[in-house]
């Protein structure tokens, strides 16, 4: 079974190429309204620079896979994003506000890589309890329990459950609240493949329903389940494209194959001037 | 605030201690266990006529040091494990207050307290026999606000510690030299300048002190209101220490 076969139909809207250094917000595509938008973006935690200069927009209502090998910054560029990130510069706009304001706090979910949910709690009483932050209800909060598929196990406490179980839990607290804007950091990590495809299928119809989705991963294949990808490496943004031209772009169908060609040009285009590549977007 | 998060927050808590039945009974038994020990410590003391028996003093005073101590105690190891698991902050991503958050916590583990209080002190008084002045509902009103004073304390140690180990490591700083210096042992009167200034300002002293006047008086008197509200201030204080410690955006 392959992975594009799960896409919605949406899955097929090509957006047009977006280099990564035009200035937040000045997108190519004017159509489409962009749900967050990154200007010159720096973090540096000590010496070390986790982001280097990353500016970028994410278009709304689409799923952006935000990849990249583990330590390439994608959880401080999500923490970034979602406003829990001290940043060192540059400015960071969620829903044309800034990242972190106040008012954001009940249009944006967040899901953490460690699913951060109360082992002694039940599966229900955890999502009601993250539900009651955003006034939902107890209909609400079965409704997400039943969408990430433990509708079975509601009572369960949830330090009992398996650890892919245990993350869905995690993934349930986020949905209750119905965001605007959801931001996953690693989701499918650990879980089967049956599950894996079962979440994309469940991201595509939220995408499709309107929320924006910004998911990362280090597993290159599910990018083919996104609409649009940020693929960073050591702190920089190598590319903002679509699978279908990071496809072409490499000459591969194969997503892991292309990002690491990427990579490949990226360092022969850093290490001499002439030797231009076709890696547009890359600094 | 937020009544309904705060409400929310209470019952989560309750909800994770419904869940640890041997921390409840814990909670509620070891203090009355603890009051027959020293009420058989005190067993065989020869009194002169008209002096109040020890237990009378020491175990009224024990009711107010139990439920600071083990709230204490349960508040730290429960908010450090809510910052070490990412629930703080996830929770800090969300439209909950921090107010929400830290009375939604005082608010749980003090209803935990009255109930070990009303247990401890109906124990003390019908068991044991202890006879004070004062009215017993006060006793329960210290135990409680002093329940309190060990949730805030326990809050704000908790973001010193990156452990659960460590988090215990704070009780012999923070709550034996309380013990120490509260007029359990030694009249305060009775300390040198040094100790007795640092008992000053130190919250339990003034529970103690406030127990002391229940116990001689039959009506409340306005130091032991004096009292309340000084360790009240220090809860307060507290707490707004406590909430410096929750933030929102870290490096």
């Amino acid at each position: 079974m392959s992975h594009r076969a799960q896409l919605p139909s949406h899955g097929a809207v090509v957006h047009p190429p977006v280099p990564a250094h035009v200035p937040a917000g000045a997108a190519a595509n004017g159509h489409m309204t962009d749900s967050v938008t990154v200007d010159r973006l720096v973090v540096h935690r000590g010496r070390t620079d986790v982001l280097r200069d990353v500016s970028f927009s994410i278009p709304a209502g689409r799923i952006t896979g935000l990849l990249g090998p583990s330590g390439s910054g994608k959880t401080t560029l999500i923490r970034a994003l979602v406003g829990v990130q001290r940043i060192t510069s540059g400015e960071v706009r969620v829903l044309g506000r800034p990242a972190g304001d106040p008012t954001l706090r009940k249009d944006v979910g967040y899901v953490t890589q460690a699913p951060s949910v109360y082992r002694d709690l039940s599966v229900l009483d955890n999502v009601r309890y993250f539900g009651a932050m955003h006034a939902r209800s107890r209909a609400d909060a079965l409704e997400a329990v039943a969408a990430v598929g433990l509708g079975d196990f509601l009572r369960r406490k949830a330090g009992d459950l398996s650890g892919g179980q245990f993350n869905r839990v995690s993934l349930a607290c986020a949905l209750v609240s119905k965001p605007q804007l959801l931001f996953l950091d690693e989701p499918t990590v650990g879980l089967d493949p049956v599950l894996r495809a079962d979440l994309w299928a469940q991201f595509a119809a939220m995408a499709a329903s309107g929320t924006t989705l910004v998911i990362s991963s280090h597993v290159m294949e599910e990018a083919g389940h996104c609409d649009a990808l940020l693929l960073l490496r050591d702190a920089r943004l190598l590319a903002r494209l679509t699978p279908a031209e990071l496809r072409s772009r490499s000459g591969t169908d194969d997503l892991e194959l292309a990002f690491l060609r990427l990579i490949q040009a990226d360092e022969r285009a850093q290490a001499g001037p002439g030797t231009t590549t076709a890696v547009d977007g890359a600094r | 605030m937020n009544w309904r998060m705060m409400w929310a927050t209470t019952v989560r808590v309750l909800q994770q201690l419904r869940s640890d039945p041997r921390s409840i009974a814990l909670i509620l038994v070891v203090p009355s266990v603890l009051l027959a020990v020293v009420y058989w410590l005190y067993q065989n003391e020869t009194l002169p006529p008209g002096v109040p028996r020890t237990f009378d003093r020491v175990g009224l005073m024990m009711l107010a040091i139990f439920p600071f101590v083990v709230m204490f105690l349960v508040t730290s190891i429960t908010m450090l494990r809510e910052r070490t698991s990412g629930t703080l902050e996830r929770l800090l991503t969300t439209p909950i207050h921090k107010g929400d958050l830290l009375f939604g916590y005082a608010l749980a583990f003090s209803l935990m307290a009255a109930l070990q209080s009303v247990v401890a002190t109906a124990v003390a008084y019908w068991v044991f026999g202890m006879s004070i002045l004062g009215n017993a509902g006060w006793v329960v009103l210290v135990a409680v606000v002093n329940s309190v004073l060990g949730v805030a304390l326990g809050l704000l140690c908790s973001a010193f510690a990156t452990t659960e180990f460590q988090a215990v490591q704070f009780m012999p700083v923070v709550v034996i030299p309380q013990i120490l210096l509260c007029g359990l042992f030694v009249a305060r009167d009775q300390m040198n300048n040094v100790l007795e200034a640092i008992s000053n300002v130190l919250p339990l002293t003034y529970s103690v002190d406030a127990l002391q006047e229940i116990a001689k008086n039959s009506q409340a008197t306005s130091s032991m209101a004096t009292d309340l509200v000084v360790v009240a201030g220090f809860v307060v204080a507290v707490l707004l220490l406590a909430s410096l410690t929750l933030r929102r955006r870290t490096a």
